[in-house]
């Protein structure tokens, strides 16, 4: 039996039985990282010694029977950009090559008390920007289906490693799609909860109104068990929303009769690509039999999402990568020019090209003469999004779409053409821009056999019916079952 | 041609918070540099403030005690800009929805009185500070202390109500005894935690429109922020004299040479890209902790200034330096009710106490004389057990000392003599050892009649009664 190919819940389930140990299964996990990981390139940084040592620690309380939770012993990977204590966490940038965080960031604390082991880090655009992967300043990571394609991103590196089962699960975030649109291209089931929902504290922050963390998983049963552990109410984040979180699991029954999936026609549009097209189609009719009512729904300020996104999330990130000044940690390059030239030299080295890019574009929409015109316009206009999503959610239960416009497209092919490549998030911008929940699951395969995402919304805090969406079109499929062959 | 000055002031008072505005870490001064900083203060990467509800409250404390209306809700803003001592890159602050707006102050000038306006006051977090070349080898290098940064600030904003330097310090020092009175800020100017910048500008007397201002900065105390703005008048009126224009600019205050000098101008001004900080909820300042503020507001200087001037019938002058600290009002309180003297009450807290003090540098806080002490030496006068100039004496000891009069009198055998028989016998003796003073006197040169105390006093080494030397001196004498 390999190990490596298993889900939470079934790994969970042998480790119960004492069938494994974690420190068996965590060696096959690195055995595996040893074979693949030259092809994928999902990690910056494996921590092996320190998985081995948890995996110890969490078969001590498997056999003593103390503390077990569904992810105690179940190796994990988190996306880069997660500060882990005393492990160096680079968001993918030279500007944070050598920063070792002090402190753990609440997702990574919940995941240890949770008993996961830890296995490293994931590779992805430097600071959450982009849709390939292509921007981290080590190296792409290659998408486990066709090494010729990018696995999507930001958050590639944790989809490619769950797909290419160089670990159980994994943990993203998503800014305008960086945990769907990469879960559509490796074919794996990703989650972004609805904004504030899981804590950002310790999460190196791209845009701070957006961003929001979520698991990568095999399945829908394991992305409600890694939502259970960490989604809640954290003090340390002012914008994480003090609400009761329910069992998630509760949620899969597999039962969506009378359930109304809201369609919209804005995401179902002259040109698309006809294989995606026909895969989501044909998704829907899968649902429609399991019991679920299609009705069609508008959300008329659709192709206005991504100039909103790109004023919106730009303006913050210039904002919020201002730290990164080469005074207090991380790259500095001194010279002897002084105070100005060390920022200029320090951040001209430090940063790629797509980060000074959205830099450029953030400090300009919210320059004086500026900001009524763009940062505050973009404001009202994401204020109408969230209201056309209010007035959907009035005639459905979910909203169902294609995840990405495209399957996974070639290595270089939209490196040079940035309006292309942030089209790729065509679909799953306005999910960030309202605030709610969005998942990606595998709902087929292009005739080249790339993986293809459909997309399910929900209210705000309705993760749960989302799950129990996702679950019931699963349970009727079997393209969640599908591995790549490395 | 006359021209009147329009003077605006910016306020920074420090919140006496235990802890910083966004984090745990102590807000104390003059701990060793970088000692007083976690991963929040530091702008590490992935971390969130949380806002200190305390420091709103204080916030919210002072909006109330110089009437502005509290926004039921306010904005959090991020002010870019790049510097060393601001570790995040940006300064969490208000701009477009503050804290609160609209209310004034009156303030006590050329014996009237003047409201000034209060345009906002809003919150914010303090920046670090540099060190240059402090004890270190290589000037070459400045030196990090990031203890203060994230220290909560309020900012008071005036209108340009001002007209001279004379109330501008006036405004500000009567901002000062609120902020000390409601126990929210020490005030110190040295140590920065209230300070000042000022807008200065000229135009002609009787003109509606502003002239083109000068914001003035580094001024950590009320004479130079005094010296500051009249220099400023000065600089501008010639200036406009000459045929000159001034221009909009930030000009810094040199204390040794008085005067004021360019630091950057209108084009060379940052352009802050504020914006709301998406890190923060917006501060919803609800009515019942607006209610919870209002109820535990003291009386504030102006209030009690005008209580002691009506309940105690002491001069406008008195109750002002009386009530200039809360310290010293409730210690002048206490004896006034311990005597039910107000005015022989503020003689001595106003008179000996005070200038006592003010020998020393001290605080009424660090004086040894207890109110009742003060109290009990009223008395004794009152009483006649000892005269006005045998207290003031007395008065000293007990300074030096702490001791209470009583004991400090006997202990100097200082009793007074009012015993009328005693004392005509004395004066018995004075008079006949004088026989030729007192036939002049009796010839109407009455200027002796002092001749004839001061024997006496000299006779009874000061002790004796002064009123009663006086009744008998005039009957024996026949004046």
């Amino acid at each position: 039996m390999d190990l490596t190919s298993l889900t939470i819940h079934g790994l969970s389930d042998k480790l119960k039985k004492k069938e494994t140990t974690s420190v068996e299964v965590t060696k096959a996990f690195l055995k595996r990282m040893e074979e693949v990981e030259k092809k994928v390139h999902a990690f910056i940084t494996v921590t092996a010694d320190e998985a081995l040592k948890r995996a110890a620690e969490a078969d001590g309380r498997i056999a003593k029977g103390e503390g077990v939770t569904p992810l105690t012993g179940v190796p994990i990977a988190v996306k880069d950009i997660f500060c882990t204590k005393g492990v160096k966490t680079t968001c993918a940038s030279r500007i944070l090559d050598n920063f070792v965080p002090p402190y753990d960031s609440t997702v990574v604390r919940k995941l240890k008390e949770a008993g996961t082991v830890i296995l490293g880090k994931n590779n992805m655009d430097e600071f959450a920007m982009g849709s390939s992967t292509e921007n981290s300043a080590f190296s792409p990571t290659y998408n486990p289906w066709a090494l010729d394609r990018v696995p999507g991103g930001s958050s590639g590196g944790s989809a490619a490693s769950v797909a290419a089962s160089e670990c159980v699960a994994s943990v993203g975030t998503d800014t305008g799609g960086s945990i769907r649109q990469p879960a559509s291209c490796c074919g794996v089931v990703g989650i972004k909860p609805t904004y504030g929902r899981v804590s950002r504290f310790g999460m190196i922050a791209f845009a701070s109104s957006l961003d929001q963390a979520g698991p990568f998983t095999k399945d829908v049963t394991d992305s409600a068990i890694m939502l259970n552990a960490i989604a809640g109410w954290d003090p340390s984040d002012s914008t994480s929303i003090k609400a009761e979180v329910p069992d998630y699991r509760t949620f899969l029954t597999a039962e969506v009769n009378g359930l109304k999936i809201g369609i919209p026609k804005e995401y179902f549009i002259e040109g698309m690509d006809k294989e995606v097209e026909d895969s989501v189609k044909e998704a829907l009719e899968v649902l429609k039999k399991a019991g679920a009512t299609l009705v069609p729904v508008t959300l008329p300020h659709t192709e206005y999402a991504v100039g909103v996104y790109y004023l919106v999330a730009t303006a913050e990130a210039s904002s919020n990568l201002a730290r990164y000044d080469g005074v207090k940690y991380g790259l500095r390059v001194s010279e002897t020019g002084g105070l100005l030239d060390m920022y200029k030299k320090t951040r001209d080295e430090g940063f790629g090209g797509e980060v000074k890019r959205r830099i450029m574009l953030g400090t300009y929409s919210l320059s004086a003469g500026y900001y009524d015109a763009y940062y505050k316009k973009a404001s009202q206009v994401r204020t109408l999004i969230k209201n056309d999503f209010d007035a959907a959610f009035r005639s459905c239960d979910v909203i169902a779409t294609p995840t990405a416009p495209t399957a996974a497209f070639k290595l270089g092919e939209r490196v040079e053409d940035p309006l292309t490549m942030y089209l790729s998030d065509i679909f799953t911008i306005s999910c960030n821009l309202a605030g709610i929940p969005g998942m990606s699951l595998p709902c087929g395969f292009t005739k080249d056999g790339l993986p293809i995402g459909l997309q399910i919304l929900g209210r705000t805090l309705d993760e749960g019916t989302v799950l129990k969406t996702a679950y019931a079109y699963e349970q009727a499929t079997e393209w969640h079952k599908r591995r790549p062959k490395l | 041609m006359k021209y009147e000055a329009v003077i605006g002031l910016e306020v920074h008072a420090q919140l006496l918070t235990g802890s910083k505005l966004f984090c745990g870490c102590s807000t104390r001064f003059g701990s060793e540099p970088n000692t007083q900083v976690c991963h929040i203060c530091l702008g590490m990467p992935g971390v969130l403030p949380v806002l200190n509800k305390k420091a709103v409250k204080f916030a919210v404390k002072m909006s109330l005690a110089v009437h502005c209306r509290i926004n039921p809700r306010s904005i959090f803003a991020r002010k870019n800009y790049f510097y060393p001592d601001l570790p995040k890159g940006y300064q969490v602050s208000q701009y477009t929805e503050p804290l609160s707006e609209h209310g004034h102050l009156e303030i006590d000038i050329d014996g009237g009185r003047k409201r000034i306006g209060i345009t906002r006051i809003h919150m914010e977090e303090d920046a670090g500070k540099l060190l240059h070349g402090e004890g270190i080898e290589d000037s070459n290098f400045s030196f990090v202390d990031l203890n203060r940064t994230g220290v909560p600030l309020i900012e008071i904003v005036s209108e340009p109500d001002m007209r001279t330097s004379d109330e501008a310090v006036a405004y500000l020092k009567a901002l000062r005894d609120i902020l000390v009175y409601l126990e929210i800020c020490d005030g110190n100017m040295e140590e920065g935690s209230f300070r000042c910048d000022a807008n200065v500008s000229i135009r002609p007397m009787g003109a509606d429109k502003l002239g083109t201002k000068a914001e003035l900065k580094n001024m950590n105390s009320f004479k130079y922020i005094k010296e500051a703005i009249d220099y400023e008048i000065q600089r501008q009126i010639d200036l406009v004299e000459s045929g000159g224009n001034v221009v909009q600019e930030t000009r810094l205050f040199d204390s040794s040479k008085g005067v004021t000098a360019p630091m950057r101008s209108k084009e060379e001004a940052h352009d802050y890209r504020y914006f709301p900080e998406p890190d923060l909820l917006p501060l919803n300042v609800g009515a019942e902790l607006v209610e919870e503020a209002r109820s535990t507001l003291p009386e504030l200087p102006e209030a009690k200034r005008q209580r002691f001037i009506i309940d105690y019938s002491i001069p406008a002058y008195d109750a002002g330096v009386l009530t200039a600290t809360k310290e010293l009002a409730d210690y002048y309180e206490e004896v006034v009710k311990a005597t039910g003297e107000p005015k022989v009450s503020s003689n001595w807290v106003m008179g000996e106490l005070l200038r006592l003090l003010k020998e020393d540098g001290k605080n009424v806080g660090d004086c040894a004389v207890k109110p009742a002490s003060i109290a009990e030496l009223i008395g004794m006068i009152k009483k006649g057990a000892i005269s006005g100039k045998m207290a003031k004496e007395v008065f000293g000891e007990m300074y030096r000392t702490g001791n209470p009069p009583a004991g400090i009198v006997k202990a100097r055998g200082m009793t007074q003599i009012s015993d009328e028989s005693e004392l005509a016998g004395i004066i018995d003796k004075v008079i006949e050892s004088n026989p030729e003073s007192v036939d002049r006197y009796r010839a109407g040169n009455v200027q002796l009649f002092g001749f004839f105390v001061g024997e006496t006093m000299k006779a009874t080494k000061g002790q004796a009664n002064p009123q009663a030397v006086n009744k008998i001196l005039k009957e024996k004498l026949g004046g």
